[in-house]
């Protein structure tokens, strides 16, 4: 679990870092804490993994990759994780995760986000991952998104639902 | 945040440096901004003024630091909906709505609505999904990870051509 104060932290820096010469001593006034501490917790949190980065957020259709797809395989259950990290080691895969099946709707467990610029670089990138998967693949279909409808990123409130008072 | 297929980007290629230069490792210095800009030749100012620019004109939608909730507990769970097309944009508003949902897309499938919901607890997003389909009628199909393959991805970003 969250300390509190690392809490208030990521509640106070989740829509973005302040755009100010000395942001953490900004993060720190607004926390009623020194600004040594929230370099500290914020070290911390990074090394354990809880913020895989601190950096910027770019809109993909905005930098040029207009074509977005969800690449979706169904994989053989015993071959699933050896393949998957094979998918997710391609250059141009950037994220893959293997994830539930919901039939009969539903017929995939592994999926791969594939960015390009146009929509036959992502074909390519898809007829690489069918090639890589070989005759463990069953099935596989591409999602392309349309639109970004809300991209806000984590928001936490600030205090936990119910909070035990330190 | 929201924004359709945008027009054109309108960023240069001293943007397009610094934001390779940001996707990770923003430095825990006293002053980052000035010490980034000393990397990349610019000055603190100028570092801050882009990024407020940027940010404003949507082609980054975020700066600052990227939590990944289930070291502490919580989860990030995507789902997806199946909504009747006359239906979309009172559905999609209707998710938008909830302080869960981190992103959401529309995708061109059977499948048309895709959303990344995060808190700090499974049993809030578990909720959060309750009330959508209470809300809507309709069935949230959740897809929580079951083991992440994971390289992150920094896009090449290019000015675009003048």
């Amino acid at each position: 679990m969250l300390s509190r104060l690392d809490r208030r932290l990521v509640a106070a820096t989740q829509a973005g870092l302040p755009l100010v010469p000395r942001p953490y001593a900004a993060l720190a006034e607004t926390l009623g804490v020194d600004e040594a501490v929230v370099r500290e917790r914020l070290q911390r949190m990074l090394a354990d993994g809880l913020i895989r980065r601190i950096g910027a957020v770019p809109n993909h259709y905005r930098i040029g990759f207009v074509a977005n797809g969800m690449t979706v395989w169904d994989v053989a259950d015993d071959r699933v994780d050896a393949l998957g990290e094979q998918v997710g080691a391609l250059g141009f895969v950037s994220h893959c995760y293997r994830r539930p099946r919901a039939l009969p709707d539903w017929p995939y467990n592994l999926f791969a986000m594939v960015h390009g610029r146009r929509r036959d670089e992502v074909e390519r990138g898809a007829a690489a991952i069918r090639a890589l998967l070989g005759d463990a693949c069953r099935a596989h279909d591409v999602l392309y998104s349309s639109r970004i409808l809300k991209k806000t990123g984590l928001r936490l409130p600030a205090t936990a639902t119910p909070t035990p008072e330190a | 945040m929201s924004a359709r297929a945008a027009p054109a980007a309108t960023f240069d290629a001293t943007d397009a440096r610094l934001m390779r230069r940001l996707h990770g490792g923003f430095p825990l210095t006293e002053t980052p901004y000035a010490d980034v800009g000393a990397e990349l030749g610019l000055a603190e100012a100028e570092v801050i003024g882009r990024l407020q620019r940027l940010l404003r004109d949507g082609v980054l939608t975020r700066f600052g630091p990227l939590f990944q909730i289930e070291r502490a507990g919580g989860c990030f769970v995507l789902a997806a909906m199946q909504v009747p097309p006359d239906r979309f944009e009172a559905v999609a508003a209707a998710v938008n709505a909830l302080p869960e949902v981190a992103h959401n897309y529309r995708r061109e499938h059977r499948f048309n609505l895709w959303f990344v919901l995060g808190a700090d607890t499974p049993q809030a997003v578990q909720a959060a999904c309750a009330r959508i389909e209470s809300g809507t009628g309709l069935r949230v199909f959740a897809f929580p990870k079951e083991r992440e393959f994971f390289l992150e991805l920094a896009l090449p970003i290019e000015a675009p051509p003048c």
